[in-house]
């Protein structure tokens, strides 16, 4: 595996890129181990960041246009909307199970 | 090292510092404030990248936005007063495998590709062209958007009402 | 008025009381007023208002019969038959118009009657729907030109009369009784059925017309054509109550007794009669004799048990069954017209007596209740005596109606029973069946001596009970006044301006013998009409049997009143001791010549033996083989089902179990948890990448 790091002198797309892959990871880790589902919903956030740091970085590097403001203005509203029927749904869980915690609500089990 | 070079270090170091706070703290609520500045911090990053436009709808938002509902959300679903507000976690090894995984991966695929990097565009202000731009290319694309927000609104509204109570 | 308008009237007149009769089933009981019993009266009387119109016409202006007639299916061609179809029609001729006056007249005054009799009762509406239901039937019977028709309604009568007995069906010898006139009814219509298909297969067609028509040609004769009389006049047994099938009339008087007056006594009774006059034509010698011994022997055997019975009604029903003998032996000794003049004088005075006899039991009934008495029988002559005073207009029409029915001069039963005992006379002389006009004579005189009977302990002398006799009253208005009327129809100007000869009346003079048709070989020789002379020679027996008849008959008739008078009004002879002296014989005649014991121990408990017997068989021998494939069947199933166990669900269960381990396998992986999902996928994602990246 060559890596070339030459380009890591300056500041340029692949620091940006790599915070992203950061982020992301964190991300992961979040959703997959947390139990409350609000912690959950904060490792959603998190890589919706990391997706749009991507974006916006390409833009700017990439194909100098405003393309990827774009996509990330389009993701920050689905992130809008995605947050506020997901806490509407914990909400509702709470409510039927008493709790959020996504490991007792094991019905995909049954 | 240039000024640039200094922000975006220190602003990469705000977001992942505390983005590794989020995930790591037992307490519900501080990962919420760490939360907080993770967002700051991306939001530092989309004006280096001269996003000015991104960067404040980031900050209305996420933070005005977004945050404030999880926070309520925190609220609303824990017993604040008797219990602890912790969350516990599950699985750790399997997860800190694969997220490692993913992120070596990531970076591998990042550091070897040859990007196209040569260009390096400054804008004055980016606020005027997303607008015309919203207007003509992307007219359609924004218009179902504001479809889907009103769709999630309303289902919000429907999904965390409260039932009647029959009988 | 044209013949088209005549039909027209007489099925208006038909279709009222039927209309009265939907009207009052639907709304009788909550919607007209009155309960509609105001409703159904007028639609009767509007149908006896119809047939008047119709009698005078068809009378004095058509000599000849109007028939109508229409198509009501056609089959087309039927292959070894011909054109298949089915004529309907209303015939009218003296005959028939004759019987819907009649009918009409009796239906009217009973339901007048029953406006005071039934009221109060729990089902009035119902009970008058029933009366104009049975109008209508009897109705039917009466114009109906064709076997088919006739039959239809012969049903129905009879199912009217039996909702009429069972009227009080919480009684449950009422229910009983309505029961037994049912299926009795049904064994004589057996038998008419079967006539009439004998005809219809013969003859190829039900109208009475056409049917006589193919006898004289020949169509139809020898011992079918005899069998074929009988079995239609089998029909007649059953519905006018013959010896063997009389047993039920007698039980039918626990109807409410204006319906005993009108069906019982009056109308549906003698539709039997009217049926074996319609078809009079084609009798031949030997139904004729058959039909005449079956009327004598029914006259006979129900003459005897009246003299013994006590309840009232049971007296007049028993008397209904002699005096319909009496016209089946008429018209089978060849009296035709005596037969059916005696049918309409009968009906008359019959209907009186049903209806007096009403009145008392009504009036007794009444005086039992003020007493609050409910275990006295009202209805048996011995709780009676002396009522003479206290319902005079009752005994006087009574009276009139008994001397009719004696047959003593001035009254209408006088000219036509005079008549029958002429014909018998001259019958008995002719063929040499000698018994018919003996029993004849002897049943005259028994007539009167039970009717007087009957009379005397009702009215006269002193009241057997005080306590009853002190709150009897004469009956309302309402019930009277029928009374009256049917009285005034038991005298002779009615029927003729000459008291003492028959032959004076309109009945005579309109309605006349129907020429037969049977082939001459089959028909009695005197009945024959010879070359020389004018009249047959049965004719010619008949005027010179006129004046010993009438003399003969009433002698017997004063015998049997003086014999009653002396027993039951003076007490010269005791009845007892009558009794007592012929104790065998009296008890033969008080259980009725035992004929319902003789019928439950041998048609009805051989019937249930055959029950049983056929139970037995079903449950044993059909179940037993039932039951034997049953059992083959299920011991191949178990061995199949073995097999199929074993074997089939062996491999089956196999591959489940193979499955099974994979699933097993599989399901640890699946946890439930969408968290270690995700970590599948991001698992997948990353091998994925490696694969077609790296």
């Amino acid at each position: 595996m060559l890596v070339n790091l030459s380009g890591l002198k300056n500041v340029g797309l692949e620091h940006f890129l790599i915070v992203g892959a950061i982020l992301f990871s964190l991300g992961i880790y979040a959703v997959v181990t947390r139990k409350n589902a609000i912690m959950v919903l904060m490792g959603i956030e998190l890589i919706l960041n990391s997706a749009n740091i991507n974006f916006i970085a390409f833009s700017k590097y990439s194909t100098a246009d405003l393309s990827g403001h774009l996509a990330a203005i389009f993701v920050i509203i689905l992130a809008a909307a995605e947050a506020a029927i997901a806490i509407a749904i914990v909400l509702n869980i709470y409510r039927n199970f008493l709790t959020v915690n996504i490991d007792e609500i094991d019905n995909l089990k049954r | 090292m240039s000024l640039f070079d200094v922000a975006f270090y220190v602003l990469a170091f705000i977001t992942v510092g505390s983005a590794i706070v989020v995930v790591s703290s037992k307490n519900i609520i501080y990962s919420a404030f760490a939360l907080l500045f993770t967002f700051f911090g991306v939001a530092g990053l989309y004006v280096l990248l001269n996003a000015d436009f991104i960067a404040v709808t980031q900050i209305l938002i996420y933070v005005g936005g977004i945050l404030v509902l999880i926070i309520f959300g925190v609220m609303l679903t824990t017993k604040a007063f008797d219990v602890p507000i912790k969350t516990e976690t599950l699985h750790v090894g399997p997860a800190i495998v694969v997220t490692g995984a993913i992120m070596g991966t990531l970076f591998g695929v990042i550091l070897k590709t040859r990007w196209f990097n040569v260009l390096n565009v400054q804008w004055d202000g980016t606020t005027k062209k997303i607008g015309e731009r919203l207007m003509t290319d992307f007219l359609l694309p924004f218009e179902v958007a504001s479809v889907v927000l009103l769709v999630a609104l309303l289902g919000a509204v429907i999904i965390a009402r409260r039932e009647k109570v029959k009988s | 008025m044209n013949q088209n308008t005549l039909v027209l009237l007489a099925s208006i007149s038909l279709l009222l009381p039927f209309l009265g009769f939907v009207l009052l089933i639907f709304f009788g009981k909550k919607r007209l007023p009155r309960q509609g019993d105001i409703i159904e009266t007028g639609f009767v009387l509007g149908s006896l208002v119809l047939s008047f119109i119709v009698f005078f016409n068809k009378i004095l202006y058509f000599p000849e019969p109007i028939e109508w007639k229409f198509e009501w299916v056609n089959f087309g061609f039927v292959e070894n038959w011909g054109e298949m179809k089915v004529t309907l029609g209303i015939l009218i001729d003296n005959l028939s118009a004759t019987m819907l006056v009649v009918v009409n007249v009796i239906s009217s005054l009973v339901h007048i009657f029953s406006i005071g009799y039934m009221k109060d009762d729990v089902r009035y509406s119902r009970y008058f729907a029933y009366l104009g239901f049975f109008t209508f039937s009897m109705l039917g019977i009466v114009l109906t030109n064709n076997f088919f028709t006739m039959y239809v309604f012969w049903e129905l009568v009879g199912v009217s009369s039996y909702l009429l007995i069972g009227h009080w069906y919480e009684k449950k010898s009422a229910s009983d009784a309505a029961k037994k006139a049912f299926i009795v009814n049904r064994v004589g219509d057996f038998g008419f059925f079967v006539g009439i298909m004998i005809i219809w297969a013969s003859l190829k067609t039900f109208n009475f017309g056409e049917v006589f028509a193919g006898i004289e040609q020949g169509k139809l004769s020898g011992g079918l054509l005899t069998a074929a009389g009988i079995l239609v006049f089998c029909g007649a047994i059953g519905k006018s109550a013959q010896f063997p099938l009389h047993v039920w009339l007698p039980d039918a008087m626990e109807g409410p007794t204006p319906v005993s007056a009108l069906i019982h006594a009056a109308t549906m009774v003698a539709a039997g009669v009217y049926l074996t006059a319609r078809t009079y034509a084609m009798m031949s010698a030997d139904a004729l004799t058959f039909i005449a011994y079956i009327g004598a022997v029914t006259a006979f055997i129900a003459a005897t048990i009246a003299i013994t019975q006590t309840d009232i009604k049971r007296v007049l029903a028993y008397s209904t069954i002699s005096q319909l003998g009496y016209m089946t032996m008429s018209l089978g000794s060849g009296a035709y017209v005596a037969g059916f003049f005696h049918l309409v004088t009968h009906a008359a005075f019959k209907a009186g007596l049903f209806l007096g006899s009403g009145s008392v039991i009504h009036a007794m009934h009444h005086a039992l209740h003020k007493i609050h008495d409910h275990h006295t029988d009202p209805q048996d002559i011995r709780n009676m005596g002396g009522l003479k005073k206290k319902m005079p207009i009752t005994y006087y029409t009574f009276l009139i109606y008994t001397l009719a029915i004696s047959g003593i001069p001035l009254t209408s039963g006088f000219l036509s029973k005079d008549s029958i005992l002429a014909g018998a006379f001259a019958f008995g002389k002719l063929s040499g069946h000698v018994v018919i006009p003996l029993i004849g004579f002897f049943v005259a005189g028994l007539t009167a001596f039970y009717m007087f009977r009957l009379l005397i302990l009702t009215f006269h002398g002193e009241p057997k009970r005080k306590d009853i006799f002190e709150h009897i009253h004469e009956s309302p208005k309402v019930m009277v006044f029928p009374l009256v009327i049917l009285a005034v129809l038991s005298l002779w100007f009615i029927f003729g301006p000459n008291p003492f000869d028959a032959s004076t009346t309109w009945v005579e003079k309109y309605i006349h013998k129907p020429k037969s048709v049977v082939p001459h070989d089959q028909q009695f020789e005197f009945n024959l009409p010879k070359e020389s002379v004018l009249v047959t020679e049965y004719e010619h027996a008949l005027h010179e049997a006129h004046i010993p008849a009438m003399l003969l008959s009433l002698g017997m008739a004063g015998l049997g009143i003086l014999f009653a008078f002396l027993t039951y009004q003076w007490g010269k002879i005791s009845a007892e001791k009558v009794a007592n002296a012929l104790k065998p014989v009296y008890t033969f005649l008080k259980n009725k010549w035992y004929f319902d014991e003789l019928y439950q121990n041998t048609f009805v408990l051989a019937t249930l033996g055959i029950s049983r017997f056929a139970r037995w068989f079903d449950l044993k021998v059909i179940d037993g083989i039932v039951d034997g494939s049953a059992h083959l069947t299920k011991l191949w199933s178990f061995s199949v089902g073995k097999f199929d166990w074993n074997i089939i669900d062996g491999l089956v269960n196999l591959l489940a179990y193979i499955t099974g381990f994979f699933g097993y396998i599989t399901r640890l992986l699946q946890n439930g948890k969408v968290q270690t999902y995700i970590i599948y996928v991001v698992f997948a994602v990353i091998v994925l990448f490696y694969i077609f990246l790296g």
